[in-house]
């Protein structure tokens, strides 16, 4: 076993031991936390993954601006002590991860039935060429750029919704 | 680690699963919803090593759209709390059947 694969398996233990954890913590400001270390240990997987461009990205919408905003609404809204016991009862605990075990007994077949990966590595070759920003940037720009576009409307459209939706009514 | 990567991804999508049926929550269902979305980048990411970088493309654009998603629920919960003062779902009976 090499070094990489010990690193892999390191973070994907953490990601899942953490993700259980933000699951069954009472306090939600604890979740975000736990929350923040999965999305870390994520966008190490996404190092591993050759995808460097976007374990950055990760970080900094995610774990910077995403979840600053959840702990942002916890701490306006004064959720972080006095918190009602929220997590359901015996009967939702068998639902819930009873469900989840069936999920995964679906994705992992699903998983299993794709075809062994092939000998030729795409990226390997792209990121020597153009490095890890250049080779997601061109193909974006390039062949997606009314995506790009049509991404940007969205933002303005959930930035204006929000401000609407949260404003006081005068 | 392709196949280890699905396997990793899949634990997390079903753990979100988990989280959004057993939370009362509205912020910490929210935050599963994020943990779901997360867990399918993972695997966008892990099949983009070999299918071609438009896996990496389609995680940038699910990224801006959980950004929008978080925004604006957030901003649902923050009237929700206004007017029942919780975020329990067990208050928010106006849409239920």
């Amino acid at each position: 076993m090499d070094i990489s694969q010990l690193v892999f398996y390191t973070f994907a233990g953490l990601a899942v031991a953490s993700s259980v954890l933000m699951i069954t913590r009472r306090n939600p400001v604890y979740s975000v936390m736990y929350l923040v270390l999965t999305l870390f240990s994520v966008a190490a997987i996404f190092v591993l993954l050759e995808a460097h461009f976007l374990a950055a990205l990760q970080v900094v919408v995610y774990a910077g601006a995403i979840l600053v905003l959840f702990l942002f609404v916890i701490m306006l809204l004064n959720l972080g002590h006095e918190f009602d016991p929220d997590i359901r009862g015996k009967f939702w605990w068998v639902v819930g991860f009873g469900l989840g075990l069936v999920l995964f007994a679906e994705l992992f077949v699903l998983a299993r039935s794709v075809p062994e990966a092939p000998e030729s590595d795409l990226l390997a070759r792209l990121l020597a060429d153009q490095g890890a920003v250049g080779m997601v940037a061109e193909p974006l720009f390039e062949n997606y750029v009314i995506a790009v576009e049509v991404t940007g409307v969205l933002l303005l459209v959930a930035m204006v919704g929000s401000v609407v939706i949260a404003k006081r009514k005068v | 680690m392709f196949f280890e990567s699905l396997v990793v991804s899949a634990v997390l999508f079903a753990v979100g699963v988990a989280g959004v049926l057993l939370r009362r929550n509205a912020i910490v269902m929210f935050m599963c919803i994020e943990l779901m979305l997360n867990a399918v980048n993972l695997s966008f990411v892990a099949i983009s090593r070999y299918v071609g970088i438009e896996g990496q493309l389609f995680v940038i654009f699910v990224m801006t759209v959980a950004a929008a998603e978080a925004a604006v629920g957030l901003a649902i919960i923050i009237s929700i709390f206004r007017h029942y003062e919780s975020v329990d779902v067990r208050n928010f009976r106006l849409l239920r059947w």
